[in-house]
């Protein structure tokens, strides 16, 4: 019989104000083996866990049960409190009667009576309970960030710093991501260019990281601190040790009707194509889907003028496997697809564009060499309306998203502002619902759009926008404020496009057992004090694959996340939790029932040698469980026809105790 | 292939050509349409009042003689097409509706929404099919340049009705290609033509009908089509005579194209 001690809290008036405390541990003081039993006011404070210290030395207690908040909350800071009492931290059990009790109930009595049980149930399985110890795992000590943007980058240049190693993987030919496409960037103007390809560079000379471009992550095992992931390298049928970038091979391919993805199919490359000049790696990638010679062997133009002989059409897809401690989501976001705006005529008009297109209209290294000009007949605009929120802030029933994408409103202003500056005989709308400028300098750059460059910022939606045949785009919107209809014939519709996580991320979620939402933003494990950290130990997330987010919040983020790689990997091992799954053996017939259900692999089998009761030897195949895997769902206790398989300090025995007292009214 | 047909009031008396092109080129297609035989109106347009019964009941019970019949339901009119559909979905997803019209009907077994019903368009993509359209085609209408007109009723509500994306369709282009005319894309092919605000203010009705019509024929169309009794009066009726394009039923070029058309 164990000697337990009942410690039953207030927190303060969250529980004592619906729940009779004093009834409470009078009642439980006379549960078996409660010798005992006491309430205070706040248990987890300094003078509460002294309370609980004093009583197991002063009662020579061998079991406890606190009655207070979820075990979620303060479950860690009890088991420390008993272990440095003397106890083993596993011989504690909290009995939830604040989230699931208190703060749910509104009659007293009812509460106090319910509390009463809960108290109990707890009582019957720290009869049960036995002293547990956990393992500990080893750490490999590198990690590996999916996804080369800004996030990816600054994630692993911050971990190369501390001293690890880091592999970057990205689908892409080169890094970089949405930021190298980008022209100037808010609310300080510095151009993009000048600021990340810098970072770039970095990644490509720092010995600690090493970049994995044009290839993706195909399958992902093992759990925090050893993971075991296999890479997909690409064919670019192109060798990137001996290709030097020279960029001869893509003027002389003769496919040149290929829309270019960088400038957003504004205008064409070669099948043969480095992205962009800054390109990291800068080394050719052959497109197999247009490449002449790759479909039917005709051509090999590239291979006759590459002087470094680094055209290789035999290369194949190649598959690394890598062993890594922790792993980095750093996957981004895309604008979405807006082809199903038939009410801003985006289909039916080239002159009705995305906010990324526009970046590229203006950008010195686009299509058109940075000078604003017409997709459909490359005349200067001088009439621009720009549209916010298209596909934001939508109902969740529509084609849009119903969350804010939170970048469009700055980025906007800086268009409206970049091209008042430029082109000060341009008349520039922009219709929004709200300006949304929270941010350092945020709201005094909107503010310099509308005051200084003279943008006429009108709240209110665009309804409709009609091509028409002498080249105008009827813009029909209405004016709040004034309330009255506005027809504008523009030159230009720029449309700020919702954005959403990349396709990438869900089928990565599933490999990596991470959560996601409903939008396909990976979930964060506390919205609030755990925002980088997946709840999968060992997975950690940086930048908009978490949700939307511009440029500092995202270095932001993303160093937050390395500073938690490091640490993680800073450890030498890790301590694991010793609530895990034990078959029986002599009880376990090998029938694989386990193996089956277990979604983290770690079942297997093994033929073993059993001293049998008339002393002789059998063999017989039982199942074993990898501790260091194991994670403790308890999938496997439910699934074993045998009743084999137990979950050490949630075993089926304690779960029965507890469910007897619950019933015992 | 058998099919029970709901042709609605207008198709009896303003829209005749819409009916009566729609039966000879079903026969064309080797289709027979089979008129329910006691239709009465369909009501006109879906009330949106969950309490009103009686106006639906018609609705319903055109659903139900298609029912025993043992076959789908093809409409035409757009808006009785809206007004079955959407009460074929409230039979079948509003118990509370579906049991007060049972208790009205007093059928012998009662009606789910079972019936499936389908516009004519439909019948044409999903049982004719357009490749099979446009081998039947004898006089294709090579060159002509049509402006689809869709209007509000036919795709909407899109969850309900189920026929097409709502904001950037394509069936009727499609059925253009098919019969060998060149669709013209233009931006007010999906906007309000006024309907029925034309009862109680006419300027509303020439005001969204002209935006259509200028539109259209701004971007080069020469004619309109639509499915629409209601939006083929308003372009015709309210619109500015300078500069109007012809207006037919879709189911005149079908027949054009098919050579059945006398």
């Amino acid at each position: 019989m164990q000697r337990i001690g009942v410690f039953v809290c207030w927190c303060g008036s969250n529980i004592a104000a619906t729940v009779d405390v004093n009834a409470v541990s009078e009642a439980l003081a006379h549960e078996p083996g409660v010798v005992f039993s006491t309430n205070y006011q706040y248990m987890c404070s300094e003078s509460g866990q002294n309370l609980i210290k004093d009583a197991i030395k002063e009662h020579q207690l061998t079991g406890v049960v606190i009655c207070s908040c979820s075990p979620r909350m303060h479950e860690a800071t009890f088991r420390k409190t008993v272990a440095a009492a003397g106890l083993n931290s596993y011989m504690l059990e909290i009995a939830n009667i604040r989230e699931q009790c208190s703060w749910i109930h509104k009659d007293k009595a009812e509460a106090t009576e319910k509390a009463i049980i809960l108290g109990r149930a707890a009582i019957a399985k720290v009869q049960l309970n036995a002293p547990l110890t956990p393992g500990t795992s080893p750490v490999t000590k590198r990690a590996l960030v999916i996804g080369g943007g800004i996030a990816g980058i600054q994630t692993a240049l911050d971990i190369a710093d501390a001293g690890f190693e880091v592999d970057i993987v990205e689908k892409q030919p080169t890094i970089g991501g949405k930021m190298t496409q980008i022209d100037k960037t808010f609310p300080t103007l510095d151009c993009a260019a000048c600021i990340l390809t810098p970072k770039m560079v970095d990644c490509a000379q720092n010995e600690k990281i090493n970049i994995f471009a044009y290839s993706e992550v195909e399958e992902v095992k093992g759990f925090v601190g050893s993971f075991t992931v296999k890479i997909k390298k690409k064919a670019r049928y192109v060798d990137p040790v001996k290709c030097t970038g020279c960029g001869e091979c893509t003027e002389k391919c003769p496919m040149k009707k290929i829309p270019n993805e960088f400038n957003l199919g504004l205008d064409t490359r070669r099948a043969i194509y480095i992205p962009f000049a800054q390109a990291v790696p800068k080394v050719a990638t052959i497109d197999p889907d247009h490449c002449n010679m790759l479909k039917n062997g005709k051509c090999g133009l590239c291979a006759k003028v590459c002087s470094a002989g680094a055209i290789d059409y035999k290369q194949k897809d190649e598959i690394v496997e890598r062993e890594y401690g922790a792993i980095v989501v750093a996957t981004g976001y895309n604008p979405i697809k807006l082809d199903d705006y038939d009410e801003y005529a985006y289909a039916q008009s080239k002159d009705v564009v995305s906010s990324l297109e526009f970046e590229r209209l203006t950008n010195a290294a686009g299509p058109t060499g940075g000078t604003l000009l017409r997709p459909s007949d490359g005349k200067h605009p001088h009439t621009i309306v720009f549209v916010q929120c298209v596909g934001s802030r939508c109902s969740n029933e529509g084609k849009g998203k119903s969350y804010c994408s939170k970048i469009c409103c700055m980025y906007t202003a800086k268009h409206a502002m970049l091209t008042r500056e430029k082109y000060p005989d341009t008349d520039v709308y922009v219709f929004y619902i709200d300006v949304r400028s929270p941010g350092k300098n945020y709201d005094e750059f909107y503010r310099r759009a509308v005051e200084e460059y003279g943008v006429h910022y009108i709240k209110g939606m665009v309804g409709k926008v009609v091509p028409r045949s002498d080249g105008k785009l009827l813009v029909q919107a209405s004016d709040l404020l004034a309330n009255e209809q506005l027809h504008i014939e523009a030159d230009m519709v720029v449309l700020a496009a919702a954005i959403e996580p990349d396709k990438s991320a869900r089928p990565l979620a599933t490999m990596l057992t991470a959560s996601m939402d409903t939008n396909d933003f990976f979930t964060e494990a506390h919205a609030k004090l755990r925002p980088v950290e997946s709840p999968t130990a060992g997975i950690f997330l940086s930048g908009a694959c978490q949700g939307p987010k511009d440029i500092p919040d995202t270095v932001a983020q993303a160093g937050a996340a390395a500073s938690k790689v490091i640490g993680l990997l800073a450890k030498d091992k890790l301590t694991g939790n010793p609530c895990i799954a034990h078959p029986d053996e002599w009880m376990c017939n090998g029938c694989s029932s386990c193996e089956k259900v277990c979604p983290y692999g770690a079942i297997s089998y093994v033929d073993k040698e059993f001293r049998m009761p008339d002393r002789t030897t059998a063999i017989r195949r039982v199942a074993v469980v990898n501790e260091a895997v194991c994670q403790g769902c308890g999938a496997c206790t439910v699934a074993c026809p045998s009743g084999a398989m137990d979950l050490k300090g949630f075993s089926n025995s304690q779960i029965m105790a507890e469910v007897d007292a619950l019933c015992k009214m | 292939m058998n099919f029970s047909y709901y042709p609605g009031c207008t198709l009896k008396n303003k829209a005749q050509d819409l009916d009566r092109y729609a039966r000879l080129s079903a026969e064309k297609l080797g289709i027979h349409l089979e008129e329910l035989s006691e239709w009465q109106c369909c009501g006109g347009a879906f009330s949106m009042g969950k309490d009103e019964i009686a106006s639906k009941l018609a609705a319903v019970r055109a659903l139900n003689g298609a029912k025993e019949q043992g076959q789908d339901l093809v409409t035409l009119c757009s808006a009785c097409h809206n007004v079955l559909k959407q009460a074929n979905d409230a039979m079948a997803h509003d118990e509370e509706f579906s049991e007060h019209a049972n208790n009205y009907m007093q059928l012998e077994k009662p009606y789910k929404g079972e019936t499936r019903v389908i516009h004519y368009l439909e019948l044409l993509r999903d049982v004719v099919g357009f490749d099979n359209l446009k081998k039947a085609v004898v006089k294709p209408l090579t060159g002509k340049k049509v402006a689809a007109y869709y209007g509000c009723l036919l795709l909407r509500p899109s969850k309900v009705m189920q026929m097409d994306n709502p904001e950037n369709p394509t069936i009727i282009e499609d059925f253009l290609r098919a019969i060998g005319a060149e669709p013209v894309l233009y931006a007010n092919r999906n906007e309000c033509c006024g309907g029925y605000a034309v009862l109680e203010d006419r300027a509303i009705a020439q005001k969204k009908s002209a935006a259509v019509m200028e539109n259209a024929a701004d971007q080069g169309a020469e004619m309109m089509i639509t499915a629409c009794p209601l939006c083929e009066y308003n372009l015709k009726k309210n619109t500015p005579a300078d500069g109007r394009l012809p207006v037919y039923y879709f189911t005149e070029l079908l027949a054009e194209a098919l050579g059945v058309k006398e």
